[in-house]
């Protein structure tokens, strides 16, 4: 599975996501805190943590013995690029030439 | 005083020694970044981020803490405004390791003030500096987000 597979695997699960949202709320959480208020088994918790940290989605830093985790954004932005700013490119280039060619039209009596 | 921390992750298809020339390297910090790192870079001297254009605005100003070739650089972080200003200041720690073929770059920002703007800036701003830094490196095109 290439890198760009991890992450889309990785997303398309909602209590993945739900994992990424609390990050993003607080970032450096550790995995106890993590479990606060999941209707979910540590065990759980555990396994989509390590895929998305597979995914690079997540990354990881060890404070004494405590194991922080960090929303990683990298990749998502790469799929942005990717995905969004490519098609999204072509639809700018067209409007700018429409009110170019409108301010012209204008400008002859 | 409580503070907020970025970790930042890339894998860049690379060596460690062209990750680290791109990140000291005004000439290339430029072409991908839009801004120029300027300094000697030893431990205990400063560091300047300055725009590429003719104008040479600074925009961060900073001392470089640990400065390891190919391996861990590390330096303070503030706007030119608050220069004088110690407890304005954020640190990065940039780290530089071989996996396989590949290169993990991670940047790691903390020491922010939760109260200022510069954490929702630096999360606007590592994500794009990352992949242009990538791109440029793999396909030698930065992002044109930088140009």
């Amino acid at each position: 599975m290439t890198q760009i597979d991890k992450v889309f695997k990785a997303l398309a699960d909602p209590s993945r996501r739900a994992l990424i949202d609390r990050l993003h709320a607080r970032n450096g959480q550790t995995l106890s805190e993590l479990c606060q208020g999941l209707e979910m088994a540590r065990q759980s918790v555990t396994q989509h943590l390590g895929l998305l940290e597979d995914a690079n989605l997540i990354s990881v830093k060890w404070k004494g013995r405590e194991k922080l985790h960090y929303f990683n954004p990298v990749p998502i932005h790469e799929i942005y690029r990717r995905w969004i700013q490519k098609f999204e490119q072509p639809r700018l280039d067209a409007l700018h030439d429409l009110k170019t060619k409108l301010e012209r039209e204008k400008k002859q009596p | 005083m409580s503070s907020e921390t970025f970790v930042y992750v890339t894998y860049i298809a690379t060596t460690p020694d062209r990750v680290w020339q791109a990140l000291i390297d005004g000439e290339l910090t430029r072409q991908y970044w839009g801004n120029e790192n300027v300094s000697d870079w030893q431990p205990g001297s400063k560091w300047e981020h300055v725009s590429g254009d003719e104008k040479r605005t600074v925009r961060v100003v900073g001392e470089v803490l640990e400065a390891v070739p190919n391996r861990r650089l590390v330096m303070t972080w503030a706007e030119p405004a608050n220069a004088a200003d110690r407890s304005a200041y954020s640190r990065v720690a940039m780290d530089i390791e071989p996996v396989g073929d590949m290169v993990r770059l991670t940047v790691t920002h903390d020491q922010l003030d939760p109260a200022s703007d510069m954490p929702r800036r630096i999360g606007n701003g590592w994500p794009r500096v990352l992949s242009s830094l990538k791109s440029f490196l793999e396909t030698g095109r930065p992002l044109n987000t930088w140009a």
